[in-house]
């Protein structure tokens, strides 16, 4: 480690919360021109060693030196007036405000809105990103892709010294992907230092000059630039698992999933599209909304024990085919049957009893009430329904038990089932959802973005719960911007463009290509 | 009931809705303000009827209306300043302190007034008033709507200059941040608890002008409890009002009229029991809160403690 020229370094910092050590004795150093990326698994502390960069948290021990200088970052404000800026993985964006206004927001009161200036400043960002985005569109509106985009936006606004990007990837799509690399090299090359945090290798090894890997809140390895560009691609994939996780073949799977790599086996089930489909989606089409892609004339068929995987850039229409699919949003047209039954007029608990499923990926308010508890979530499409509930009252026993089960089964990890679900962590979360739907009456899944956000360890089980799912003859729906995650999932996968099925193709080799040029609406002839 | 459609019933029923209204026109763009930044300001009525005596006592001992509306205002201020302190700086309830406030303000202002006069009820002077040129010459309109005191030109200035403000300036984008998402407010640098806390200190300010102008313009003297509910049908229209200031406007003249039409039918002696009349704001309240109430779109932070690092 150089200290004359890291622009922002950490010098042996500890951070404690209630029952965790969320960052052990950590020390690195930042360098101007530099990405240095930060690896590791949720709850490794990358989180909060942002957070303390970024002025929300202060470390308990140790110190944060700016240009050599030991400096306690106060808050948001100063962190920065210091020149860091940086991209949270949730999303910190004004929900009822433009996106100019947005990226206008942190000006003194007796300033006036210099809306011109602004907005020349919003062209050139949104052609140094790539991105096409209306600048007074409410972002409330925006799709979670795009509110991302602006928050880069935001985070490069005042063009820092110090750009952090916490795990920025992952609702981009591939192009979006390398577009954003494009922008970290020209960031480099004017001397920025990055921070990257990424789960994905093959980004690390794409974008970073410098490797740190963090684990259970310790820097556990780092590879130093010359040592990086000397190594090759395998040779950094193994040292980094060697870092990570001891050796490299007791946690194989792991590592395939963390490098992308060994998923190029594309999934070969066959599938007996023989007998009447379960699914059957007529030209269906959704009311326009006013910054929302609605649905047009979509139309497929579902056999049992298939998985269709959605792929498509972000806010083409995907919410509303899962909303429209879940019986959450009423169809403008068209028709949809479940088992040769009508069902395009009924709501959420009819479609539940013909046994249509749906793991929503806002997890925390559509899929789950924070403030209930795990018990209470895990019932809670069934209010007021027999067995929990008789004549209007809730057995609170057998809910608790049904839960204590469910909590066993699905290794849900909290400390009870009457904790609030919205103190789990994400992935727990999702198991609760994943319990609550995946039942054995379901006979129709739609996952949106089942993995958004969740680490290794979850992503692998949600994958599993998916394909096992399909193995017992549930018909799927698996919605992803995450075209990986698709590749080993679906059998066949359809790309939304508009609000259009632009064409489904059967997953096989060559299929990447071919749902490529899908993706980006130019070849309707590609399939 | 042909006494009704007289001239000098039109121009008093005009001139009693934008007296009536005024106090409502304040302390509705007190309370948008507050809200807009995701305080739930129910000690609005007891700021308005703090306002109302200081305004009136200042009045009263030096002659002078400025300094009672400035006194009112202040006072209005300094009530909202224990909601700072408690909701904003310390996080606690805000319905709780709010109620709080304005029932610990009712008892606080009959008292210092007990003590202060006994039990007589001075009269102030009438107010100044400043007939606009020109407008104030046309027949009932003139003398009802542009015959007042600077305070009412001010209220309506105050609608256009709030709508700017929300719509073109940092103030409004900061206040809308922080009804809505205060941790974007605060990761882009500005401080939520600062914002928060001018928002309440101006709401106690408006409240507190709405107040003295009802006790030194409106009424001429200062009785306990005058207020009568004003400040809740100020929240009232501030949570229909969508962050329109206009709406305000509308809302208030739609219930100083009510509250007008009240004192003159029972001048014009129309044969109705004065029960019934006296109930007509109200009713008018309810029959508002069923037809619009159903739109009211309330910031997602409204009421809602901001803690640095909770998620949200």
């Amino acid at each position: 480690m150089n200290q004359s020229t890291a622009v922002v370094a950490v010098r042996n910092v500890t951070k404690r919360f209630p029952g965790v050590v969320a960052n052990a004795d950590v020390s690195l150093d930042f360098n101007p021109g530099e990405v240095h990326v930060l690896l590791g698994e949720n709850g490794a502390g990358k989180s909060t060693l942002i957070g303390m960069l970024a002025g929300m948290q202060q470390p308990d021990e140790g110190e944060i030196l700016i240009g050599g200088q030991a400096v306690k970052i106060a808050s948001p404000r100063h962190s920065l007036e210091l020149g860091i800026g940086t991209v949270f993985q949730h999303v910190l964006l004004v929900p009822s405000l433009t996106v100019i206004e947005n990226l206008m927001l942190g000006g003194s009161w007796w300033q006036r809105l210099a809306r011109g200036a602004a907005l020349k400043r919003f062209r050139e960002l949104s052609g140094l990103l790539g991105v096409e985005i209306d600048p007074d569109a409410q972002v409330g509106r925006l799709s979670l892709g795009e509110q991302q985009q602006v928050e880069i936006m935001r985070a490069l606004w005042r063009g820092e010294k110090v750009l952090i990007l916490d795990e920025p990837t992952s609702m981009l799509t591939p192009q979006g992907v390398r577009d954003l690399g494009a922008v970290m090299k020209r960031l480099r090359d004017k001397g920025v230092a990055l921070i990257l945090i990424t789960h994905k290798l093959v980004e690390a090894y794409a974008f970073g000059d410098r490797i740190s890997v963090l684990r259970l809140g310790r820097v556990v390895g780092e590879i130093a630039p010359d040592r990086l560009k000397a190594m090759t691609e395998k040779q950094v994939t193994d040292t980094v698992i060697q870092m990570m996780f001891g050796t490299v073949e007791a946690h194989a799977r792991d590592a395939e999933i963390l490098t992308g790599r060994g998923r190029a086996a594309h999934r070969d089930r066959a599938v007996d599209r023989s007998g009447a489909a379960r699914l059957q989606v007529r030209d269906v089409g959704t009311e326009a909304e006013r910054g929302a892609c609605p649905l047009r004339s979509v139309s497929f068929d579902l056999w049992p024990g298939e998985v269709l995987g959605i792929a498509g850039v972000d806010g083409n229409g995907q919410k509303h085919l899962a909303e429209v699919l879940a019986g959450q949003r009423h169809a403008s047209g068209g028709k949809i049957e479940i088992g040769g039954i009508d069902v395009t007029a009924d709501g959420v608990p009819e479609r539940r009893k013909h046994g249509v499923r749906y793991v929503t990926d806002e997890r925390l308010g559509e899929g789950t009430v924070g403030a209930f508890s795990v018990a209470t979530n895990l019932v809670l499409k069934e209010i007021g329904v027999a067995p929990f509930w008789k004549r209007g009252i809730s057995d609170w026993n057998l809910i608790h038990d049904h839960a204590r089960t469910q909590i066993k089964r699905n290794d849900i990890r909290t400390p009870s089932e009457k904790i609030p679900v919205g103190r789990l962590s994400g992935g727990n979360i999702q198991k609760v959802l994943l319990a609550r739907e995946l039942n054995a009456e379901a006979s129709v899944a739609v996952f949106n973005k089942p993995t958004y956000g969740l680490d290794l360890q979850n992503t692998r089980l949600a994958h599993d719960r998916i394909l096992a799912s399909a193995e017992s003859g549930m018909a799927i729906v698996v919605i992803s911007t995450d075209l990986d995650e698709l590749l080993e999932l679906s059998d066949r996968i359809a790309v939304m463009y508009q609000g259009h099925l632009a064409g489904i193709v059967e997953n096989g080799p060559d299929v990447e290509r071919k749902v490529g040029m899908l993706m980006t609406g130019a070849q309707k002839d590609a399939a | 009931m042909e006494g009704l459609l007289t001239q000098p019933f039109l121009t008093a029923l005009l001139f009693g809705a934008v007296t009536a209204g005024v106090p409502l026109l304040l302390a509705g763009l007190g309370e948008q303000i507050s809200e807009k930044a995701g305080v739930l300001n129910i000690g609005i009525e007891g700021m308005m009827l703090f306002g109302a005596y200081t305004g009136f006592v200042a009045a009263f001992y030096t002659g002078s209306f400025t300094l009672g509306f400035l006194a009112g205002g202040v006072g209005g201020a300094v009530v909202a300043s224990i909601v700072m302190l408690l909701c904003i700086r310390f996080g606690l309830n805000q319905i709780v302190i709010g109620i709080a406030v304005t029932i610990g303000f009712e008892g606080l202002t009959a008292l210092l007034h007990y003590f202060q006069f006994s039990r007589t009820y001075p009269r102030l002077d009438a107010a100044p008033v400043i007939a606009l040129p020109g407008l104030s010459q046309i027949p009932v309109l003139g003398p009802g709507l542009f015959s007042h005191n600077a305070v009412v030109y001010l209220a309506v200035i105050l609608v256009g200059v709030f709508t700017w403000m929300f719509r073109s300036t940092y103030v409004g984008l900061n206040l809308e941040s922080a009804g809505n998402k205060p941790a974007a407010l605060d990761a882009a640098g500005v401080s939520v608890i600062k914002t928060r806390a001018l928002a309440v200190l101006s709401t106690g300010f408006l409240a507190g002008l709405g107040g003295a102008y009802m006790a030194n313009v409106g009424a001429g003297l200062f009785v306990p409890m005058m207020t009568g509910g004003a400040g809740f049908i100020g929240i009232v229209l501030a949570m229909l009002a969508r962050g329109k200031p206009l709406w305000v406007l509308l809302g208030a003249a739609l219930f100083g009229a009510s509250l007008s039409m009240t004192t003159a039918l029972q001048v014009a002696g129309v044969n109705v029991p004065t029960d019934v009349v006296q109930m007509l704001p109200f009713a008018m309240v309810m029959l508002v809160l069923v037809i619009f109430a159903r739109h009211s779109v309330l910031p997602p932070a409204l009421g809602l403690p901001y803690v640095r690092g909770d998620r949200g």
